[in-house]
């Protein structure tokens, strides 16, 4: 399924025996593949920070903390202007910053309650369809993500499908609750709410969970599936409910590849770029950090653009690497879980 | 797995929320993209589709994402069989870098690349840097510049703002595709019927072409049409590195974005269910690929 990490076994083991190698075609073989990776994955990588780094640390700093003049200083208006300039830079940053993290934290939980719900529904069951219904999981990783943003615009937009309804629909922003003291009553109120779904946060978090849909439930049903029912069955039969196997077999068996799904649905929820700009309006309140770094690039701000860059860069590494921990550790808890193929 | 209903709770739980969710964040947006386009009639629908300047974009899509995928087929077989069967420095490291495209977003991609393949960026401008570079080392030692400034210009790929550059993306976003779906299959692999061939006298390409290939050629075309699924509807990091000149430089993907932008909401679904179409004919190949390769392995 295009856009899917492929979840097969791929640990590279041992070099196993074989015919020796024509040491000519070894030596080509390994410097085409080496230079191949090398040109266009760590040159790429590399460049990031280079970029971002490009005007020293302190550049890189002044993207998120713009220089505060000393206050005895005297500043021409032109360099007021560029002070202003630099903080309200900044602001949008913290702002993209603030708005990609809280559609994670919203995204993230939802898939991670989908992919358990399918994935225990797919693997411990037999019934009608649900071939179809593993495949029905796996299909917006198939879809262009601007097909996946079209799609919410045609369904809520202006003239969409429900356009009517979603255009008047009013709700209050989760993450403007704020402490407003004990004068009116209650303390804690909500200060903010939006009209509308297409070109407000929500429609981003619709088009971010429809991209990120099948990260964990396609990381679990391999695993599930191998495992069987044999575990959960024998628990059952002890009289413990269906909640108590549910938390105390099946959890613990899979935690391994259920956090590789979290992890992979959270780096692709904070990277995801199409369907999010299709359905953001292009409107500055509405940018993650995806779009920032478009904007900047757009502005020519080529050095503020490669530093939000950089730190989207920096969490990839941490997925690879914790994808590699992970892979480390399953295999290591093997022998323990009388080996369980897959993983 | 055996019918086991009765005695493991929660299907009615689990299904119904999991057809639910499906339903209402997936199939019904889905929908409701049929339900526009199918409201167009056909010749207006074929009318949009056959626009100079829809048929340009889809053309270029198609241009870049084959080229894409075939550059892929070739360097990703390489790839996997030299981190399979030969031990080189860093092999390991290179192993892990392999599902970097997953891992980075692709605005990030897009950045780096079009950076990169500037006429005076590091791999555009390579030839030119890299006598800077000689002279620069030169001058440490005391030496006069070695090379005369230009003597290295054919080695320049100012990409950006190319077809080159769209197709450069879209090779790295591809990458893993080949790789990941060939190397469980040579992991697998017993080299002993290799030795068997050799033993025989088979040469070593007969022995590739005739042993090895057959066994992995399932496994390779369908990682080239995931590569290629994956290149179709890329958008975020060409973007970047494209000129995005309608009728010239505009991927298929960036003509909906336009029509979007236009309120042409009815030609921009007319195009993704198009590509829509698209993704899901290849999906089709591929399984009826998985479901072939599979029987075959029964009657062998």
């Amino acid at each position: 399924m295009a856009g899917a990490p492929i979840a097969a076994k791929t640990a590279l083991g041992p070099i196993k025996p074989a015919p020796p190698p024509h040491p000519v075609a070894r030596t080509v073989l390994v410097t085409l593949a080496v230079s191949f990776l090398t040109i266009f994955i760590l040159v790429p990588l590399v460049n990031v920070f280079v970029q971002a780094f490009a005007k020293g640390l302190d550049g890189y700093l002044a993207v998120f903390w713009p220089p505060q003049p000393a206050p005895e200083q005297v500043l021409s208006v032109v360099q007021q202007r560029k002070l202003a300039e630099a903080a309200v830079q900044a602001g949008r940053t913290w702002h993209a910053i603030g708005l990609t993290l809280s559609v994670a934290a919203i995204v993230v939980p939802l898939n991670i309650c989908f992919g358990l719900a399918a994935a225990w529904a797919t693997t411990k069951f037999n019934f009608r369809g649900r071939a179809l219904l593993i495949s029905l999981i796996d299909l917006p990783f198939s879809v262009s993500p601007v097909v996946a943003g079209l799609v919410f615009v045609l369904l809520l937009g202006r003239n969409g499908i429900f356009g009517d309804w979603a255009t008047h629909l009013t709700w209050i922003d989760p993450f403007s609750l704020r402490w407003v003291g004990f004068e009116a009553g209650f303390p804690l109120a909500f200060e903010r709410d939006y009209s509308g779904v297409i070109f407000t946060p929500l429609a981003i978090v619709l088009a971010s969970v429809f991209v990120t849909f099948p990260f964990v439930a396609r990381s679990l049903t391999p695993l599930m599936e191998s495992q069987g029912t044999d575990e959960e069955l024998a628990a059952l039969s002890l009289g413990a409910s269906g909640w108590r196997t549910f938390f105390k077999i099946t959890v613990p068996n899979v935690k391994w590849a259920l956090l590789y799904g979290v992890i992979l649905c959270t780096a692709r929820a904070f990277g995801e770029f199409g369907a999010v700009s299709v359905v953001s309006g292009h409107v500055d309140v509405n940018d993650t950090m995806p779009l920032r770094i478009e904007k900047l690039w757009n502005e020519y701000n080529n050095q503020a653009a490669f530093t939000v860059a950089s730190v989207l860069a920096l969490l990839a590494v941490f997925t690879l690497v914790a994808k590699a921990a992970i892979e480390w550790k399953a295999a290591r808890d093997l022998p323990q879980n009388q080996g369980h193929s897959s993983q | 797995m055996s019918r086991t209903h009765r005695v493991i709770p929660g299907l009615p739980l689990t299904l119904g929320y999991t057809l639910f969710y499906l339903s209402a964040l997936v199939l019904l947006p889905l929908a409701a993209l049929a339900l526009k386009a199918g409201q167009m009639s056909a010749p207006e629908f074929f009318r949009v589709i056959t626009d100079p300047v829809v048929t340009a974009s889809l053309r270029l899509t198609f241009f870049a994402s084959t080229l894409a995928a075939l550059i892929n087929a070739v360097f990703g077989l390489i790839v996997a069989w030299s981190l399979v069967r030969y031990d080189f420095p860093l092999r390991r490291l290179f192993d892990a870098v392999i599902d970097f495209p997953f891992a980075l977003p692709t605005a990030v991609a897009g950045l780096t690349f079009a950076n990169l393949f500037l006429k005076d960026g590091w791999l555009g401008g390579f030839g030119p840097r890299l006598v800077e570079g000689v002279n620069a080392l030169a001058g440490l030692t005391g030496a006069g510049p070695l090379l005369p400034s230009g003597a290295l210009d054919w080695l320049t790929f100012p990409y950006t703002g190319q077809t080159g550059g769209i197709v450069i993306v879209l090779v790295f976003v591809g990458l893993p595709f080949v790789v990941r779906t060939v190397q469980p299959v040579l992991l697998e692999w017993d080299p002993e019927y290799e030795i068997a061939a050799r033993s025989l006298g088979a040469k070593p390409a007969t022995i590739f072409a005739r042993v090895i290939f057959p066994e992995i050629a399932p496994a390779w075309v369908s990682g080239v049409a995931l590569a290629f699924a994956r290149a179709v509807g890329e958008y975020g990091s060409v973007i970047f590195i494209a000129a995005n000149i309608p009728g010239r430089s505009q991927i298929a993907p960036l003509q909906i974005v336009t029509r979007l932008d236009d309120f042409q909401y009815a030609q921009a679904s007319a195009i993704g269910v198009v590509l829509l179409a698209i993704s899901l004919l290849i999906l089709l190949v591929i399984n009826g690929l998985e479901s072939f390769s599979r029987r075959h392995e029964r009657t062998a």
